[in-house]
C-alpha cells in the first residue's frame, strides 16, 4: 500500500530530475505495481508519466523504448515483432495479466534490477543500454552490476538492431507465478549469447558456456548432444544460483541445464 | 489534489489525497462493480479500463488520471447485460464478485483480438482469478457470446 | 418434474454480473467508523505492556480495545451447532498472541488512514516465548500453546491443552491386528496435506449498527448468521435477543466464513460508541488471522489378499489445529467417517486421530472438510496397494468400494442418533461412476501411461470418494413459505447462498411442490430477525436438509391453501383441488385463480394470511459419491506436471438445476487442482506464514487447469428433496489421489506430501 505525502506529475524530464534531488525519499512511480507491495512512506512522489518517456521508436540503428513504456505496450508492439524473434514481447507474457501488464513499465524494471525479471533477461540477449537522464549511456551488463552511483532517471533503454534470432525460456508452475528460472538466448551469426534470470539474482550472462558453444561451433559447424551436455554442465557450474522458496540451487542448475538446450534447439 | 477525469462519460472535479488508488475513489462515487481481492495486484477482480486499456484500478494512482478517462462496468452497461446474460446461461456467476472485473477483460480482449483462439482467451483473462467456477463454464460462456456476435467459424471480425 | 432437474439460470444472476451493489461492503454507512486490528508479529508471545495512550490522542481515533480493557471469557468463533464440539479457547483479546496475526488489540478511527496510524502508534512490549511449530511433535513439546485454565470443551471431545491436544477422534470394527496378520499383503504409506486457504475473493468484512430499539445489528458476509448471532451474543456477553445479522450476497466463503472472525470487531465498537462501524480484512489479513484447511498427516496401513480383496484398514491421523481449535474435532472426525466406509467390505478397520495445537494459523471448514484430506491419504494407498498387487485400479476397487444397497455397521457407528438398523446406501451410483469415468477419459486404451516425446509421459489415475448430505441428527434447517396477496408467495429461509445457487434452487423446490412457476417464488435469506432458523451453509447441507425443509413448508401451504379453499367455496377440503394456477371446487366445478384468491382471502373474505413453516433434520446419512479420473503429463526433465483432462462423474442423486450442479462440480474439481498441483504454503522459522498473498501463494488461474468433463450418474436418493444429495464439497475430494496416481504411473514418483510440485518430482526422478 502506497503512502505518499506529496505528490508531483513534472512535464520535463529536468523537471522530474530537480524534485528527485530536492529531497531524500523522493520517489519515481514508474507502474507502482512493485512500490504498491511495500509499506514505503514516500514524502515526495514523482510521477513520470506526463514527461512523454512513453515511446517505442524505430531508429535507423537501434529501438527505444521509453521508460514509462509498459510491457503490454511492449506485447502488442509492432516494431519489437519485427525483430529478434519478438523476444521482449514473448518474455512478458506470461506475467500475471494483461492487466497488471498495461501498468508495469520498462523503466521502473530495469532501473531496479529485479532479480526474477524476465523482461531484463530478454533484453540483456539482446544488445542494450540504459540511458540515465543525469549520467548517460551505460551498457545494460554495467548498469544491471553496478546501478545508478546517484539517485537518477532512467529515461530509455536503447537496442541496437542487427539480425540476432533470440529466444527466451522460462519455468515456472503455475502460470502468473514468478519464474522459478529463466534464460534467453541469441545466435548472432556464429555466434551465441546466454544470459540467465531468476537464479533467483541477477540476470547474468554465461561466458563460460558462451565461449565453449562459440569454440565448438567454430570447429564443428553443428553441436551435437554430447556437445549440449557438456555446455549444460558449463552453465550450471559457472552462475551462483540461489535458493528460495520458489526453488533450491540445486534444482535451478538443473533447469538451466534443460532451459539452455530447449533454446538452442530453436536457434540451430 | 484536484484531479479533473472523465468517469463512464461524465466529467468528475475531485480532491483525492495523493496516495488514494482508483479503486478507492472509485467504490467513493459509487462504482459498487469495481472491487478488491487482493493487496498485491494479482487478482484482476479490480479490473477497469483508463483510456480503453484495461488496468487494474488497485495499482494506478486517481492524481495519475488528470485529464484521463476512466470506464467500469457501469459505464458499459449494454455490454455487461449481454455478456452477463452467457455467463448466466452457463451459470458461472456464482459468487458474482469476480464477474465485473471478469466483463471488463472481456470487452478488452474484444477490442484486442475480436476473433480469439482459445489460447488468446485464456491469455487475455489469466489476470483474472475466479475461486468458484472452474473457469471452463466462462470459457463456454465467452465462446458462444463471440460465436453469436461474430458468427461461429467466420474469419472476418465485424 | 416441471422446475426441478431443470437449467434455470440463478435468479440473482444478472444482477451479480451487472456488478449492482449487494455485498457487505456496498451496503454499509459511509459514515461507519473504520476498525483495524493490531496483528502480532510474534508467533508466541505475551503481551508485558501495552500504550495506547498516543493512539488516543491522534485525533478522529474514537476507541481502542486491548485485553485490558475487555472483558474475559472464553469462546469458540466455529460455527456448528450448540453445544460445540470444539473448545472454548479463544478470547476477544487475550494477554497472550499464539499466532503471528492474532489480535492485540481493536482500533476505531474516522478513517482508514487514522486507524492505520493509530495502529502504529500502539507501543506493545512482548515477552516473546517459544513457539510450537512442529505439528508432529506438538503433543511431546513441554512448550503449551494454552497455558491458562479457564478454558474448556463443553462435550468430552480428548480436550487436552496440558498436552498441546485439543482433541482426539477414535473409532474401530473387529479386530485390526489379527486381520492385517491373516492378510497376505500389508502396506504401510504416511501421507502428508498442507494447510489450504479458501482464498474465496471476497474477504472477510462485516459491519455492524444500531437499530431503533439500540439492538446491535451485524451485517457480515457470513455462512453461518444463526450460529453467528448465538456466538457473538456469547463473547460479546449480551443476550441473543439484543442481536441481529443480517448476511447480503457474499463473495465466496468455501469454509472461511463458517468461523466467526470479522464481526466482534465493529460490534464491539458500536456497543461502545454506539455509531456505526465497520472493517473489511486485507488479503494478507485472511492468510494470516482467519483459518486454512487443517493439515494433516496420516499413516495408512492396508491388509489385503493377493487377489485384491482388502481386509483391514488402520488409519492413524495427526491433525494441526493451528492457535485455536476450531473445527478441530468435526474435520478429523470426518477425515475418517465420511472415507472409510467407501470400503464397506473389511472385516477391520480402526481410525485413532489427534489434533494438536502450534503456534500457527489456525485450521478451520475448507470444502471437503476433513474428508478431502482423509480421501487423499486412504485413495493414495489403495492405488499403491493396487500397484502392489499389480492390479488395475478400477478393478481393486470394483472388488471392495461400497455399491448400491450396501452398508457397513461403521455408518450406524459414526452417526449421531444412528439407532441399530442398519443404513442402506440405496442411492449408491459409484459403480456407475467408475465405469463412465473409465470411458470418458479412455482408460483402457491409455492406462497407465503413454509416451508423446523423448521427455514427456502422460499417465492416468483415478480414485473416489463420498461426503456427506447434512449432518443427521444435528444440524436442523426450517423455511417459511407466505402467500401474498397477488399469489406469488415469498420463501424465507436461513440458508445462506454462497454463490453456490441455493437459493435458486431453494425457489425451484418450492415451486415444483407449490405446483407453481418459478416467478411466483420471491426467496428472501438471510436474516435472523425475518427468516426461520438454519444452521447455515456448510456440511454440503443446504440442497438437502434446507431442500427437505422448503418441501414441508410448501407441502403445508398447499394444505392451508385447500382448507381456506373449502372455507371459501364453503365445502370440505375433500373437494378442492389446487393446480397451482386455481383453486377448484370439485363439487360445483367453480373455480378461482390463485391471484384472485389471494386478493379476496386478503382484502375481502376471511382476512387471512397464509403462512408455513417447515423444518428438517436428516435421520439417515445420504452421501454423495463421485469417482475422479486424471491424465496428466510429466516433463521428465523439470517434474512439471500438466493436467491434460480431468474427468468427474458425480452422484448426487437428483441434480435439483444441473446446470449450477455442473459448475459446482467444475469449480470443486479445480480447487482439487490447487490442492494437489500449487497451492504451497511455506513458513518462515520464526512462525510467520511466507505465503500470505496471491503472488506466493498460487490458486490455478484458467491456464493452469487442463480440459475438465463432468457429468451426472442418474441416482435417486430417496430421503432427497425430488431425489437429491449434496454436490458442493464432494467434487473436491477425488482430485489430489487421482492426479498422484497418475503422476505416478507417468513416471514411478509417488509423491505422498502435497502440493506436487516440479521439483518434488524432479527431486524424486533424479536423487
Ligand atoms: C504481482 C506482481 C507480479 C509480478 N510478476 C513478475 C514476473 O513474473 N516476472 C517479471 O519479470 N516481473 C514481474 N513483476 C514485476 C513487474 O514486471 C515490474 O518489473 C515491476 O512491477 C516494476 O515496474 P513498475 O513500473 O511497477 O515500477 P514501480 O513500482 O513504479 O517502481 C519500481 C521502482 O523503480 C523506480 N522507478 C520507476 N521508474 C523509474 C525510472 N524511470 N527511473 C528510475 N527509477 C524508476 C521507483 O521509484 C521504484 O523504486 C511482477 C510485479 C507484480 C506487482
Ligand atoms: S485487487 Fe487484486 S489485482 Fe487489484
Ligand atoms: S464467481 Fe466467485 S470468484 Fe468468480
Amino acid at each position: 500500500m502506497l503512502n505518499i505525502q506529496e505528490y508531483v506529475a513534472p512535464n520535463s524530464l529536468e523537471e522530474a530530475y530537480q524534485y528527485l534531488i530536492s529531497q531524500k525519499g523522493a520517489t519515481l512511480l514508474g507502474g507502482c505495481a512493485y512500490l504498491n507491495l511495500g509499506t514505503r512512506n514516500i514524502p515526495l512522489a514523482i510521477d513520470l508519466s506526463r514527461t512523454g518517456l512513453s515511446y517505442i521508436r524505430e531508429n535507423e540503428d537501434t529501438i527505444e523504448l521509453g521508460a514509462m513504456t509498459t510491457f503490454g505496450d511492449v506485447e502488442h508492439s509492432a516494431i519489437l515483432a519485427r525483430y529478434f524473434n519478438n523476444i521482449l514481447a514473448l518474455s512478458v507474457r506470461d506475467i500475471v495479466g494483461i492487466q497488471l501488464r498495461n501498468l508495469v513499465t520498462v523503466g521502473g524494471t530495469v532501473y531496479s534490477r529485479y532479480g526474477f525479471s524476465d523482461f531484463i533477461t530478454a533484453l540483456h540477449v539482446l544488445d542494450t543500454q540504459v540511458k540515465l537522464y543525469k549520467q548517460g549511456i551505460f551498457d545494460l551488463e554495467y548498469f544491471l552490476e553496478n546501478g545508478s552511483k546517484e539517485p537518477d532517471i532512467l529515461e530509455k533503454v536503447i537496442i541496437k538492431k542487427d539480425n540476432r534470432q533470440a529466444v527466451f525460456k522460462a519455468m515456472r508452475n503455475s502460470r502468473g507465478d514468478y519464474a522459478i528460472l529463466n534464460l534467453a538466448l541469441a545466435r548472432i551469426g556464429d555466434k551465441f549469447r546466454i544470459v540467465v534470470g531468476a537464479r533467483p539474482g541477477r540476470a547474468a550472462l554465461a561466458l563460460n558456456t558462451m565461449e565453449y558453444l562459440n569454440n565448438e561451433y567454430a570447429q564443428k559447424r553443428e553441436l551435437s548432444p554430447e556437445i549440449l551436455k557438456n555446455a549444460g554442465e558449463i552453465i550450471a557450474e559457472e552462475l551462483s544460483f540461489g535458493s528460495n522458496g520458489r526453488g533450491s540451487s540445486e534444482y535451478r542448475k538443473e533447469l538451466a541445464k534443460v532451459l539452455l538446450r530447449k533454446a538452442i534447439q530453436e536457434v540451430i | 489534489m484536484v484531479v479533473n477525469l472523465k468517469i463512464n462519460g461524465r466529467h468528475y472535479t475531485l480532491d483525492v489525497p495523493p496516495d488514494e488508488i482508483l479503486l478507492t475513489t472509485l467504490r467513493n462515487l459509487g462504482f459498487n462493480s469495481v472491487r478488491q481481492g487482493c493487496d498485491t495486484s494479482t487478482c484482476g477482480v479490480c479490473t477497469v479500463h483508463v483510456d480503453g486499456k484495461a488496468v487494474l484500478s488497485c495499482t494506478v494512482l486517481t492524481c495519475r488520471l488528470d485529464g484521463h478517462e476512466v470506464t467500469t462496468l457501469e459505464g458499459v452497461e449494454e455490454a455487461a447485460e449481454t455478456i452477463g446474460r452467457f455467463l448466466v446461461e452457463e451459470g458461472v456467476e456464482q459468487c458474482g464478485y469476480c464477474s465485473p472485473g471478469l466483463i471488463m477483460s472481456i470487452l478488452y480482449l474484444e477490442k484486442c483480438v475480436p476473433q480469439p483462439t482459445d489460447e488468446q482467451i485464456l491469455h487475455y483473462l489469466n489476470g483474472n482469478l475466479c475461486r468458484c467456477s472452474g473457469y471452463e463454464g466462462q470459457l463456454r460462456a465467452i465462446k458462444k457470446y463471440l460465436e453469436v456476435k461474430y458468427g461461429a467459424g467466420s474469419k472476418q471480425a465485424i | 418434474m416441471r422446475v426441478v432437474n431443470k437449467p434455470f439460470n440463478k435468479i440473482d444472476g444478472m444482477s451479480l454480473v451487472k456488478g449492482k451493489p449487494l455485498y457487505t461492503d456496498d451496503l454499509c454507512p459511509p459514515s461507519a467508523l473504520v476498525v483495524k486490528v493490531l496483528r502480532s508479529p510474534h508467533a508466541f508471545a505475551r503481551i508485558k505492556r501495552i500504550d495506547t495512550s498516543e493512539a488516543e490522542k491522534l485525533p478522529g481515533v474514537e476507541c481502542i480495545f486491548t485485553y485490558q480493557n475487555i472483558h474475559r471469557k472464553p469462546f469458540t468463533r466455529a460455527g456448528q451447532c450448540h453445544p460445540e464440539l470444539s473448545p472454548y479457547d479463544k478470547f476477544l483479546l487475550d494477554e497472550y498472541v499464539r499466532h503471528v496475526g492474532d489480535d492485540v488489540a481493536i482500533v476505531a478511527a474516522v478513517d482508514e488512514k487514522t486507524a492505520l496510524n493509530a495502529l502504529k502508534l500502539i507501543k506493545v512490549e512482548y515477552e516473546v516465548l517459544k513457539p510450537v511449530l512442529d505439528f508432529e511433535t506438538a503433543e511431546e513439546n513441554p512448550v503449551l500453546v494454552h497455558p491458562e485454565d479457564d478454558i474448556f470443551a463443553h462435550l468430552p471431545v480428548g480436550f487436552d491443552p496440558k498436552h498441546n491436544v485439543a482433541c482426539r477422534v477414535n473409532f474401530a470394527l473387529g479386530e485390526v491386528e489379527k486381520v492385517l496378520e491373516e492378510c497376505e499383503v500389508v502396506i504401510s504409506r504416511t501421507y502428508k496435506t498442507q494447510p489450504q486457504a479458501q482464498a474465496m475473493m471476497e474477504t472477510q468484512r462485516a459491519f455492524s449498527y444500531l437499530d431503533p430499539y439500540g439492538r446491535l445489528v451485524v451485517v457480515a458476509s457470513t455462512q453461518i448468521p444463526f450460529h453467528a448471532r448465538r456466538i457473538l451474543a456469547n463473547a460479546l456477553d449480551i443476550p441473543a435477543s439484543q442481536i441481529r445479522v443480517i448476511k447480503p450476497r457474499i463473495g465466496g466463503g468455501f469454509g472461511a466464513k463458517q468461523t466467526v472472525n470479522a464481526e466482534f470487531y465493529p460490534a464491539l465498537v458500536t456497543l461502545k460508541t454506539g455509531k456505526p462501524a465497520k472493517i473489511v480484512y486485507t488479503r494478507s489479513e485472511v492468510f494470516n488471522a482467519t483459518t486454512t484447511r487443517h493439515a494433516m498427516k496420516f499413516t495408512v496401513t492396508i491388509g489385503a489378499m493377493r487377489d485384491g480383496k482388502i481386509r483391514a484398514i488402520d488409519v492413524k491421523a495427526l491433525s494441526n489445529t493451528g492457535a485455536y481449535g476450531e473445527h478441530a474435532e468435526t474435520t478429523l472426525g470426518a477425515a475418517g467417517k465420511k472415507v472409510l466406509p467407501l470400503y464397506n467390505k473389511v472385516e477391520a478397520v480402526r481410525f485413532s486421530g489427534t489434533a494438536v495445537y502450534t503456534n500457527m494459523v489456525p485450521g478451520g471448514a475448507l470444502r471437503g472438510f476433513g474428508v478431502t484430506q482423509g480421501t487423499y491419504a486412504l485413495e493414495s494407498a489403495v492405488n499403491e496397494l493396487a500397484a502392489e498387487l499389480n492390479m488395475d485400479p478400477t478393478l481393486i476397487r470394483d472388488i471392495n468400494m461400497i455399491k448400491k444397497g450396501e452398508t457397513t455397521p461403521l455408518i450406524n457407528m459414526t452417526t449421531k442418533g444412528a439407532g441399530p438398523d442398519p443404513m442402506y446406501m440405496d442411492s449408491c451410483m459409484l459403480d456407475y461412476c467408475v465405469k463412465r469415468g473409465k470411458e470418458l477419459i479412455k482408460w483402457e486404451e491409455k492406462y497407465p501411461k503413454y509416451q508423446v516425446s523423448r521427455t514427456k509421459v502422460r499417465g492416468l489415475g483415478m480414485a473416489i470418494a463420498q461426503q456427506g448430505s447434512g449432518l443427521p441428527n444435528i444440524d436442523m434447517a426450517a423455511a417459511t413459505i407466505k402467500l401474498n396477496d397477488d399469489g406469488f408467495f415469498n420463501l424465507l429461509v436461513g440458508a445462506t447462498d454462497l454463490g453456490t445457487g441455493a437459493e435458486t434452487i431453494l425457489a425451484q423446490i418450492a415451486a415444483e411442490t407449490l405446483g407453481v412457476d418459478l416467478e411466483q417464488i420471491v426467496v428472501y435469506s438471510s436474516d435472523t430477525d425475518a427468516t426461520p432458523f438454519d444452521t447455515g451453509a456448510y456440511a454440503s447441507s443446504t440442497t438437502y436438509t434446507t431442500g427437505n425443509a422448503v418441501i414441508e413448508a410448501a407441502v403445508k401451504m398447499k394444505e392451508e391453501i385447500i382448507k381456506t379453499g373449502a372455507l371459501y367455496f364453503n365445502t370440505q377440503p375433500e373437494k378442492i383441488i389446487f393446480d397451482g394456477k386455481y383453486i377448484i371446487c370439485s363439487a360445483t366445478d367453480e373455480k378461482i385463480s390463485l391471484a384472485d384468491f389471494s386478493k379476496k382471502i386478503t382484502y375481502n373474505l376471511l382476512h387471512t394470511q397464509l403462512s408455513t413453516t417447515g423444518s428438517f433434520v436428516p435421520k439417515k446419512q445420504a452421501p454423495p459419491y463421485m469417482a475422479g479420473f486424471a491424465e496428466v503429463e510429466v516433463d521428465l526433465e523439470t517434474g512439471k506436471v500438466e493436467v491434460v483432462e480431468f474427468v468427474g462423474i458425480v452422484d448426487c442423486g437428483t441434480p435439483i438445476n444441473p446446470k449450477l450442479a455442473r459448475i459446482q462440480a467444475e469449480g470443486g474439481i479445480v480447487t482439487g487442482i490447487g490442492l494437489a498441483l500449487y497451492e504451497e504454503v511455506r513458513y518462515a522459522s520464526n512462525g510467520k506464514l511466507v505465503t500470505d498473498n496471491f503472488m506466493d501463494y498460487k490458486i490455478p488461474t484458467r491456464r493452469d487447469i487442463g480440459k475438465i468433463t463432468v457429468e451426472f450418474a442418474p441416482g435417486y436418493e430417496d430421503t432427497g428433496p425430488y431425489g437429491a444429495k449434496s454436490i458442493g464439497e464432494v467434487v473436491v475430494n477425488t482430485v489430489a489421489p487421482a492426479i498422484m496416481d497418475a503422476i505416478y504411473n507417468a513416471c514411478g514418483v509417488r509423491i505422498r506430501e502435497l502440493p506436487a510440485t516440479p521439483e518434488k518430482i524432479w527431486r524424486a526422478l533424479n536423487c
